[in-house]
């Protein structure tokens, strides 16, 4: 019995810490942010060499093959850095859907690229989760006609995944669409609407008329969001208490006060137990099967609200400062915000945890 | 991670589950109040001859004499707390070990055996009227008069005082020296004659606390543990097991479940409260903190294992542990709506009224074991290292 990472896992984190520490740093998020690069080439490059686009791929497919929990560290570590980088779709969720739905062909052809960091793929199942105005796509003799909004790291894409209205997934090419930027408030990761017009696409096999591994897709997805909000929330708390410790008004540093105290203190009783959660909900995906729906539901659900909340009381610890541009705490503030609505808002995660334990419905 | 206990605990774990099912019908009920009784004192022998209690007291002192086992303890709490039997004690979890580690030979032989086998019963006197939160400032004093103590002053929230045979308790022995300085711990008998035992009767109706009082209560100074002046860090060598007590996940496990099968049982104009959206997503919102709190206690459990201190893990868990209860208890009343509030042998009472008893009684487990703004001092101090509030001077 061992609930905690191993040595190994340890330092895979510290050194992608360690990387975006030095070459993601907040002067390098805000020049991207302000460029709209939502994948700076030297970052990108700089993962690459650690084998970041490749954590889930397999071996065999030139990826590093490790589990979700390897993938959530990293996605922490991204979160923490508020890093612009496309991982949540592009090197987890595709290559998900790739190796328990594509063909051999498919296969081949995507995973090696993408673990090289030689492709970027963006991941469209919103329409699966909830649909927004009258989003979705139909397919007719194999081509695509639809739109389907929210499509992750799709501006960084040169292909994306998405779903159908019966839940099969397609590739299709981003030449073969209209795809248009949806600025929001995080600019550190893009999200593209592609809208389809009878457009070539090549389906994912096992993914049709089989559920399965589009749910397994969004679990990836939920679990590296919840990964991302602790690492942004635990980088926002640090701030606040570090910030409370230097900061002076009568004569003395704010933390000192039980008022400002307290704040630091509920936020690190709310964001701890976070972190087994995180790490419990990406062990399970391979380890504890029958409850990894729950738990990536939960994990999603339970992180949004902590997120919001640290989110919130760490930018109120830095009193008017918090509120300026110049300390860059915004950067985290909206990273958490974004987080927390895609694939599914906590409501809707938490009704679909209802569901995988059978009080309902589906 | 592993979550896996390994071939040796499982079977270990079938040894205690086969024990529960063979014998669970003999404990006694789950909390007790009044003296010791034969059934309670029978059952804790029998738990200690099979080594489920006083696991690791040494035998001499009328325990089991296991070596330390984290995992088999927690197997063993685990186990008991699931089949819903009732648990042994090492008789008082902060008296037994705070002997065994700072306790004369002689005082360890006079009272861990009988402790241990339930026969003697202690209450902690420790808060004052005037020394709660600030319990280090407090001013029952005990003098020395030739080769006893001499005590005089109040102790309040001194649970099962009423019942207990003996007191361990802080005393002023030297009102000169800094407050932490200046304490000491004593042992003494009930019975001692000026200890007067007056019972306070609490939000619930219950009086499980009680405010004691002395009056030139005489006690041999052999009854000290530790020297004159170290009582403070004698109940200090301890008082870590009691915080991390409180808040116990299994506990919010239990009566999550509960409230799981009232949302299916209980009906509004006929429909399951599980069929009503907002009732639904107010306990998975609850479920998803205990799951948290699941995970970072089995966090805990695995640096207890290898001997590590926890730290922020740990420190956490008495604040979040008892709100959790608290809104547990809260959605139960909730869900039972106008049947809520029904009390004490009401016609349509559920559960006997419990929910209304656990709301009340975790509020005061919210208050008490240092209140939830002591537990974010120490938080934001030892875990967080944000400076101590400036202190006040004493005012003249």
């Amino acid at each position: 019995m061992e609930f905690g990472l191993t040595e190994e896992q340890r330092m895979l984190q510290e050194s992608v810490s360690g990387y975006l520490g030095s070459a993601c740093a907040l002067t390098r998020v805000r020049e991207a942010a302000a460029a709209s690069d939502t994948k700076p080439a030297d970052v990108w490059e700089g993962l690459a060499q650690l084998g970041v686009q490749g954590i889930v791929t397999p071996e065999d497919y030139g990826g590093v093959g490790l589990s979700m929990l390897e993938a959530a560290l990293i996605a922490e570590s991204l979160g923490g850095a508020a890093a612009p980088v496309p991982y949540v779709a592009s090197c987890v969720m595709a290559p998900v859907a790739l190796t328990q739905a594509g063909s051999a062909a498919q296969r081949d052809a995507w995973l090696p690229r993408i673990a090289s960091g030689e492709a970027v793929l963006g991941v469209g199942l919103t329409e699966q989760i909830g649909r927004r105005e009258s989003a979705g796509i139909g397919v007719e003799d194999g081509r695509l006609t639809g739109r389907a909004m929210f499509v992750l790291d799709g501006m960084d894409a040169d292909t994306f995944i998405v779903a159908d209205n019966d839940g099969a997934m397609h590739l299709v090419r981003a030449a073969d669409t209209d795809r248009r930027a949806l600025k929001t408030i995080d600019r550190t990761r893009s999200v593209a609407e592609v809208a389809c017009d009878s457009a070539t696409a090549e389906v994912l096999p096992g993914s049709v008329a089989n559920r399965e591994p589009l749910l397994a897709t969004v679990d990836a997805g939920r679990i590296m969001l919840a990964a991302d909000t602790l690492g942004a929330a635990q980088t926002m708390l640090d701030q606040a208490v570090s910030y409370a410790k230097e900061r002076r008004q009568f004569n003395r540093v704010i933390g000192s006060f039980q008022a400002v105290k307290h704040l630091c203190a509920e936020m690190a009783a709310a964001l701890e137990p976070c972190r087994s959660l995180v790490w419990y909900a990406a062990h399970a995906v391979r380890a504890v099967p029958g409850e990894s729906r729950l738990m990536a539901c939960h994990a999603k659900a339970h992180l949004s609200e902590v997120g919001r909340f640290v989110a919130r009381t760490a930018t109120e610890v830095h009193g008017g400062m918090g509120f300026t541009d110049l300390l860059g705490l915004h950067y985290w503030f909206k990273r958490i915000g974004f987080d927390r609505q895609m694939l599914g808002a906590p409501e809707i995660v938490r009704e679909e945890a209802a569901v995988a334990q059978g009080w309902i419905e589906a | 991670m592993d979550l896996a206990y390994g071939e040796e605990y499982e079977r270990f774990r079938e040894e205690v589950r086969a024990f529960l099912a063979e014998h669970g019908k003999d404990a006694p009920p789950q909390f007790s109040r009044g003296k010791s009784d034969a059934q309670s004192r029978a059952w804790q022998q029998l738990l200690i001859e099979r080594g489920y209690a006083a696991r690791t007291i040494p035998k001499e002192y009328g325990g089991y004499g296991a070596e330390p086992d984290v995992l088999k303890a927690h197997i063993i709490a685990e186990e008991f707390a699931k089949a819903r039997v009732r648990a042994g004690h090492i008789g008082d979890d902060r008296l037994v070990p705070t002997l065994l580690e700072l306790g004369t030979e002689e005082q360890q032989r006079a009272y861990i055996p009988p402790t241990v086998r339930g026969e003697m019963r202690w209450c902690q006197g420790y808060s004052e009227p005037n020394s709660g939160s600030d319990l280090a400032s407090l001013s029952t004093r005990a003098e020395l008069d030739g080769d006893e103590f001499v005590i005089n002053g109040q102790k309040i929230w001194t649970s099962g005082a009423q019942h207990a045979d003996m007191m361990f308790c802080l005393v002023r022995t030297e009102p000169d020296a800094p407050k932490h300085q200046g304490i000491s711990y004593l042992l003494f008998s009930m019975d001692t004659p000026g200890i007067e035992v007056r019972p306070l009767v609490t939000m619930t109706g219950d009086a499980s606390f009680n405010e004691v009082f002395f009056t030139d209560v005489r006690v041999p100074a052999s009854q000290i543990v530790g020297r004159r002046g170290e009582g403070w860090y004698v109940a200090n060598a301890t008082l870590k097991h009691e915080r991390g007590g409180l808040g116990d996940p299994n506990q919010a496990e239990t009566r999550f479940l509960h409230i799981v099968d009232m949302m299916r049982n209980e009906t509004i104009d006929g429909r399951p409260l599980m069929e009503f959206p907002a009732y639904r997503d107010r306990l998975l919102k609850l479920q998803g903190q205990m799951l948290a709190m699941r995970f970072n206690g089995m966090r805990i459990l695995s640096h207890a294992i290898k001997g590590e201190e926890p730290g922020l893990p740990r420190w956490i868990v008495k604040l979040n542990g008892c709100e959790m209860n608290h809104q547990m208890a809260g959605m139960a009343i909730d869900l039972m709506g106008e049947l809520g509030v029904l009390y004490h042998g009401s016609p349509h009472i559920r559960d006997s009224g419990l929910w209304q008893q656990r709301y009340m009684l975790d509020l005061g487990l919210i208050i008490g074991g240092g209140t939830a703004q002591i537990q974010k001092n120490l938080i934001g101090e030892r875990a967080l290292g944000l400076p101590k509030e400036l202190k006040v001077p004493p005012q003249a």
